[in-house]
């Protein structure tokens, strides 16, 4: 019998190309409406070139360390069971799902120079830390990306076949064995992508870089961008500097996915990975002091976050509900958009990658790329391409919800991608051969596979979106009023204690959201 | 007879078409328009006179206000726009979005004589450093010291900050050719630049610093609405760096005469009263009730600077280049 690759159904092409025509449109428009609008070329300045190089340099260095710390982590939680660690796993979504300025005052609690640490240190006559500089950014992303990788690579641990650690333990290999043989060929597959991943998050960084780099050192593109949008109304200057920043985050895509090596362990029956190689207890202790650590490292900013909104928490404004609910709106609308997005996308791209190879990657890189984008130009570029035509205060939240869809895309993609071909690597050419197809193919070997991915994806996605301040702002309607935005307008009248609290409001409501999702996906499973 | 009645029942329906009441959409900062800002009562006051419907958009902050409005050029809805400073006056008037007022009243209490024929003042305050004096029994009181001392300090990015913006204005008025050097011995102060006042006050507040760039009356916000008098603003011999904000009625708007009406009850003792303890800045023109108790600190700035409208263009770029290299090293 001759297995011939199944062709690509006509479903699965049309709505993959759509996803990506949508995402090429929004993320190229913008751009095109800024650099139409302004009609003259701009001259990058030295200071401009500065604020390139930083923001490549602190990227690539965030997410070369949160990849490096995430490698541990996620091995001692894949490997060991205990009580609280699927709530551990539920809390590695949250400082992720932090608003940037609920996080950086979180971390300051801790780190900052009147913080927890420096107390203790001054305490003992020694001097208070400061972290601001380079140490204060990396410090803050890795504490919102670590997390994230994480739970990237622990479902590549999750999905090596128990059995094979049995195998492993018959033929009475090492730990070191284990890892060589299992452990590393699944983390090169997986490292290149997350890695791509954090780098991309961080490029836009602004808020953090500015105001933990301690001054105009830590100047990263976006806030160049920021400036000669807002301040200088330069926008020829904006468009250039998102290309360029396009630009180079697309190269390093392309890289960096080139890199990952693919792996196929072929199936097991799922159970729970239990391991034979790991009983030492110098490799308990390690486990033990890394998940420990870990989760004062984590769990201690969130700890302060949630001291900090209690006490006002009775005096909020009724104003609350109505934005809890439009934060809400938008958050659903946008996390649906933006998994419908992924797993068309995803489909299209797993079906390319027996057949075209290259072009699968292209289009993978591609649909990271809607993170490479800065928010800036994005919501600028479709201000300018809608207010000609249409109130742009009457579609604010569709143009959020939208923006906030494609933002999220790329952790989508980056879930569900691996999840899809590792299940055709391993149910391929079984279901090939069984003839099965469409509905039934999908229901018996694509869902088991993709629903945990998914469930992690949609709750990710709808608390991002959740946090965001980034397009509202532009078009934003008076009298609609999201979560965030009454943040800071509590921050902004001096009522520093009422904004506290509500940043504990959003952080409850966005982590349910994210576990309400999550665990949907993971019920009925281990991980 | 029928015929005239339809026609009377059409007169009286299209009239209440016409008649229904013209909204005035006003484009300010985000603050200004929040439930703990002026916007609210504000509007409740124009509205009970004006016959309109008064909205207001708020905009991030007045840089960003006025980059909103040329983003939307001609096709602008907004009809006034508030919320602008005297750093941006010069920018905001080349767009020729902008038409002049209708006078200037004579009893303006600014520290400065106004004259601008298009833009009005509404309310104004000094850039100071504020301080906790639980902290820091001995502030500076000039900006010498505070070049001298061993004082940490939060400051606002000129970037993206009005605030900010100001600071950098305000040392390039008192030291001109020396701003350059001042900022690099400001430089070791600094622990860090925020993107706007709200982070840079909140990690005041969280003590990060020692002093944080704000208002003079920012410690008038601690007494009054909490009952705590340990903020207070340091006082420099050299003099404070000024802030009018000021608001225009937009060329273009269909509502030419009620955006003059809201000009005109921008200046009047109802809207004056409500700036203070919402806007928490000085009224442009003092209320007939005065101040409110603790408003005015004892320690006020002798001299008040402000660089002529027409050339802080000219020298914010140039002070944003030294700014950017001194903090740079």
């Amino acid at each position: 019998m001759v297995i011939r690759p199944q062709q690509i159904s006509p479903a699965i092409r049309w709505s993959g190309l759509a996803a990506l025509l949508f995402v090429a449109l929004l993320v190229v428009g913008p751009l095109v409406a800024l650099s139409l609008r302004s009609g003259t070329s701009a001259t990058l300045t030295s200071a401009d070139w500065a604020a390139v190089r930083f923001t490549l340099f602190q990227a690539g260095l965030s997410a070369g360390i949160s990849v490096v710390l995430a490698i541990p982590v996620a091995r001692a939680l894949a490997r060991r069971s205990f009580r609280g660690r699927s709530v551990l796993i539920t809390l590695l979504g949250a400082p992720f799902l932090l608003p940037v300025i609920v996080a950086i005052f979180g971390l300051l609690a801790i780190w900052g120079r009147s913080g927890f640490v420096s107390q203790i240190l001054q305490s003992v006559g020694a001097e208070r830390l400061n972290i601001y500089g380079l140490s204060g950014v990396l410090l803050a992303h890795v504490f919102f990306n670590l997390p994230l990788v994480t739970r990237l690579i622990l479902q590549g641990w999750g999905r090596i076949p128990v059995e094979h650690f049995r195998l492993s333990a018959q033929l009475g290999m090492s730990p070191k064995d284990v890892f060589l043989r299992l452990e590393l060929p699944m983390l090169r597959s997986m490292l290149p992508g997350a890695f791509l991943l954090v780098f991309l998050l961080c490029i836009t960084s602004f808020a953090v870089a500015l105001t933990l780099g301690g001054g105009p050192k830590a100047t990263t593109v976006e806030l160049a961008i920021y400036q000669a949008v807002r301040f200088e109304f330069d926008l020829g200057k904006a468009a250039t500097l998102g290309l360029i920043q396009f630009v180079i985050c697309a190269i390093i895509a392309f890289w960096s996915l080139r890199a990952a090596v693919p792996v196929a362990f072929g199936g097991g029956l799922s159970a729970v990975t239990q391991r034979w190689d790991v009983s030492s207890k110098l490799m308990l202790w390690q486990d033990g002091l890394v998940l420990f650590a870990v989760t004062g490292f984590l769990g201690a900013p969130l700890l302060a976050v949630i001291g900090r909104g209690l006490p006002a928490l009775t005096s909020l404004p009724v104003t609350i509900w109505p934005a809890i609910l439009n934060s809400l709106t938008v958050a659903l609308f946008s996390a649906s958009l933006s998994v419908l997005l992924a797993l068309a996308l995803a489909g299209f791209i797993d079906r390319l990658k027996s057949q075209h190879n290259k072009m699968s990657s292209m289009i993978e890189g591609a649909g990271l790329l809607t993170l490479a984008a800065s928010p800036f130009v994005l919501g600028t570029g479709l201000f300018i391409i809608i207010h000609p035509i249409a109130d742009p205060f009457a579609l604010a939240l569709p143009v959020t919800a939208l923006v906030n869809a494609a933002i999220s895309l790329p952790l989508a993609l980056r879930a569900l991608l691996p999840a899809l071909q590792h299940n055709r690597e391993t149910y391929g050419r079984l279901t090939s051969s069984l003839d099965m197809r469409g509905w039934s193919r999908f229901r018996l070997t694509t869902w088991p596979a993709i629903r945990q991915p998914l469930g992690f994806s949609t709750g990710l996605a709808a608390a991002l979106s959740m946090g965001d301040l980034g397009v509202i702002t532009l078009f934003a309607p008076p009298d609609v009023e999201t979560l965030p935005l009454i943040m800071y307008r509590l921050m902004g009248a001096y009522r520093m204690d009422e904004a506290a609290s509500v940043a504990l409001v959003l952080v409850a409501l966005t982590l349910t959201l994210f576990w309400l999702f999550d665990r949907g996906g993971r019920l009925g499973h281990q991980t | 007879m029928k015929r005239s009645l339809l026609a009377a029942a059409l007169v009286t329906f299209g009239g209440a078409t016409w008649a229904e009441t013209p909204t005035l959409t006003v484009y300010t900062y985000d603050s200004f328009v929040s439930d703990w800002g002026p916007g609210p009562a504000v509007e409740a006051a124009f509205e009970e006179t004006c016959g309109c419907d008064l909205v207001f958009v708020g905009a991030g902050d007045g840089a960003a206000l006025l980059s909103r409005l040329k983003l939307e050029g001609a096709r602008t809805k907004a009809d006034v726009v508030l919320g602008l400073d005297t750093s941006l006056i010069a920018n905001a008037k080349a767009t020729d979005m902008f038409a002049p007022h209708n006078g200037i009243p004579s009893d303006l209490d600014l520290p400065v004589v106004w004259s601008d024929d298009v833009f009005l003042p509404y309310d104004w305050g000094y850039f100071a450093f504020i301080y906790d004096k639980t902290q820091l029994p001995d502030a500076p009181t000039s900006f010498d010291q505070l070049r001298k001392s061993d004082i940490s300090i939060i400051i606002q990015d000129p970037r993206s900050s009005t605030p900010g913006l100001g600071l950098l204005l305000w040392v390039k008025e008192i030291y001109g050719n020396g701003a350059a050097e001042a900022w690099e011995e400001l430089s070791p102060r600094i622990v860090t630049v925020t993107k706007g006042w709200s982070e840079a006050y909140g990690m005041f507040l969280e003590g990060e610093a020692d002093m944080v760039l704000s208002y003079t009356t920012s410690p008038a916000y601690h007494l009054i609405a909490e009952e705590d008098d340990t903020k207070a603003a340091a006082i420099f011999e050299e003099g404070h760096y000024m802030q009018i904000e000021v608001a225009a009625k937009v060329a273009g708007s269909e509502h030419g005469q009620l955006a003059d009406d809201f000009l005109e009850f921008m200046m009047s003792d109802t809207f004056q009263t409500i700036i203070p303890t919402t806007n928490w800045m000085y009224p442009a023109i003092l209320p007939s009730n005065g101040l409110p108790d603790g408003f005015v600190a004892e320690n006020q700035p002798e001299e008040a600077l402000l660089i002529p409208i027409d050339e802080v263009e000219a020298i914010r770029k140039e002070a944003l280049a030294e700014w950017l290299s001194a903090l740079s090293k």
